[in-house]
């Protein structure tokens, strides 16, 4: 019951690997860029996960509600977030770059041309 | 009434300027602009070392909400020392982007270089001056994006490459340092750093403790660049513009150290940092391989920026090997290097932008013979290369002297050897350099080449002397180091 009451750690976990693996294992820069954006969004569970309290409530205060759930998280969130729209936003636009540069976005052809400049 | 001021005027300043900069469109203005920040900067830390250094530590509370509620600013004699150094250089760097610009940018890009330089200045600064964990990530990733887009403005189609692995490393460095800012907070439910502080103590033996102390020092490193996780730094110093090479090799690793050193010894502390968690023994081995091994593939380089970008790392290693000995007298070395390395490598960097001016390139069979054409250059170079070897009466000279009796202080007697050992790596490659320009003969592509202008000089001589400088009189900055490091292992104000 204690590992199954934990799932959403287990969530974030598996969203962790998936996208740590393909941030590694991917040789096409958008598929890395969509790694990388996982990654992240696993950490925002993370956070989203442990602002939660047990029977609270969301945090506006109403009559007849005592228990509330931990905003600060949340909030902490919605900047994280801001900013990995702007990581990724800059990485499509290097990509974008790079294919202009180099007619592909695939690592190892990136690789192989760059050997004989 | 401005002086209560000053800690937010600090971050403020550089960050409006960077829209001013952006909006101004006009290349001569918005040069104007950064100039004057990055002048303006320097005034400001400056007036703030000097009451941190009277009065003791600053604590401002960021649109008059106390700490636990609102962001507070904290600047003790380490952060304060570390503002000055990043102004300093940003406002010499600036200077010397003025002329070498025009020949690395399009012209219609200027004023957006202007503006991404300033908000790289805001987040490095930022960083250094907040007292608020989740507030230091939000400064690391604005400095971070600035500086990827400072790097992919490079000529060289690779440097489109080098940003975007930088970018893949650097969020993914800050994404582990998102999830250790992130599990502390679960414990402890607070992101103040003096909160922090109070509250590990009892927590230390928790696992969700050192999982954060993992994830955050592994985040820390990539951004720091460690060895084994450099992989992205060489290509992004060599591809970049010459200046931001110049720049981001100076500061942004430097900040980066900086954070750690605030996180093990402020926040999580030295006796947990060095009893319960092995930090010691691993750094001392990343440090020692990274002396060596860098070093070592710097001697192969045939890109010069490149040489030096491998000779940065090795650097990095002397300075974290000062950390790893977990003495007052290692952090004080690693400290005192950190200031002396930001000199060395913007003096270096400098040279080989007014190189780059004159040739429009950096590579070494470019280079034979260069010094009968650009003597000051060159003359600029040797210097600056000295400094890295560690002869007397250069900065770099200061910083061995003090890791190396640190080191023998912890009875570290091999270590020692091998300090004096990779400073020989450091002559062959800085040799290498000075052999193909001292003693090779001008080819026929040299013939037109002449000195380099005096608005590139002046900087770059500005920091050779600044080397020298505080090579000869040491007690400056050893005082600044040893104050920064007595506060960090809480002994000191």
């Amino acid at each position: 019951m204690h590992l199954l009451g934990l799932y959403n750690y287990w969530v974030v976990i598996f969203l962790q690997m998936l996208g740590f693996y393909t941030l590694i294992a991917r040789g096409n820069l958008v598929k890395k860029l969509v790694g990388l954006t996982i990654f992240q969004t696993s950490v925002f569970i993370l956070f989203i996960s442990m602002g939660k309290v047990s029977g609270g409530t969301a945090p506006i205060i109403a009559p007849g509600f005592h228990v509330y759930s931990n905003p600060l998280p949340s909030v902490l969130i919605l900047t994280a977030i801001v900013v990995g729209i702007a990581t990724v936003a800059l990485g499509l636009a290097l990509v974008v770059r790079i294919k202009e540069a180099y007619g592909t976005v695939e690592e190892d052809e990136l690789y192989g041309r760059d050997e004989r400049d | 009434m401005l002086m209560v001021q000053l800690p937010a005027l600090q971050i403020v300043l550089p960050l409006m300027g960077a829209p001013v900069c952006a909006l101004l469109r006009r290349s001569s203005l918005s040069w104007l602009t950064a100039f004057a920040v990055s002048a303006v900067s320097v005034a400001i830390a400056g007036l703030l070392l000097a009451e941190v250094w009277t009065a003791g530590p600053i604590s401002y509370a960021m649109g008059g909400w106390a700490a636990p509620w609102g962001i507070g600013y904290r600047v003790d004699a380490l952060n304060a020392g570390l503002l000055l150094l990043v102004s300093a250089l940003a406002t010499v760097v600036v200077a010397f982007a003025r002329d070498s610009i025009d020949r690395e940018l399009n012209g219609d890009r200027l004023h957006l270089f202007y503006a991404m330089f300033l908000l790289c200045l805001t987040g490095l600064m930022g960083i250094t001056i907040t007292a608020d964990a989740f507030n230091l990530f939000v400064f690391l990733e604005i400095s971070s994006l600035a500086t990827y887009t400072l790097i992919s403005l490079g000529r060289d189609r690779r440097a489109l490459t080098a940003s975007y692995q930088y970018l893949v490393m650097g969020s993914l460095g800050a994404t582990f340092i998102l999830i250790g800012i992130g599990l502390l907070y679960m414990m402890t439910g607070t992101l103040n750093m003096a909160d922090l502080a109070a509250r590990l103590p009892g927590l230390e033996g928790t696992r969700t403790i050192k999982v954060a102390f993992a994830f955050f020092t592994v985040g820390v490193s990539l951004k720091l660049a460690l060895f084994p996780l450099h992989g992205w730094l060489p290509d992004a110093y060599a591809y970049a513009p010459s200046p931001v090479s110049a720049f981001i090799a100076a500061t942004a690793t430097k900040v980066a150290i900086y954070v750690l050193l605030r996180f093990f010894f402020s926040i999580f502390g030295a006796a947990f940092s060095y009893r319960i968690m092995p930090l010691g023994a691993v750094l001392l081995l990343l440090s020692l391989l990274a002396m060596f091994v860098a070093s070592f593939v710097a001697i192969f380089q045939t890109n010069v920026k490149r040489l030096l970008a491998y000779s940065s790392v090795a650097q990095i290693g002397y300075i974290i090997l000062g950390l790893s000995l977990g003495t007052v007298a290692g952090v004080t070395a690693g400290i005192i290097h950190i200031l002396n390395h930001a000199l060395i490598k913007g003096a270096l960097f400098l040279a080989l932008g007014s190189v780059f001016y004159r040739l429009g390139s950096v590579r070494l069979e470019a280079m034979e013979g260069l010094a009968k054409r650009m003597p000051w250059t060159m003359a600029a170079f040797v210097l600056g290369g000295l400094s890295l070897i560690g002869v007397p009466l250069t900065t770099g000279f200061v910083s061995k002297w003090y890791l190396v009796s640190a080191v023998i202080q912890r009875g570290w007697w091999p270590v020692a050897v091998l300090i004096l050992l990779s400073s020989l790596l450091a002559l062959v490659y800085v040799w290498r350099v000075v052999e193909v320009a001292y003693f090779g003969e001008p080819g026929e592509h040299l013939s037109t080449v002449g000195e380099a202008p005096v608005s590139l000089l002046v900087p770059t001589w500005l920091l050779v002397g600044a080397n020298i400088y505080f090579g000869s009189h040491a007690t400056w900055t050893w005082e600044l180091a040893h104050r920064a490091a007595l506060s960090l292992f809480g002994g000191g104000p």
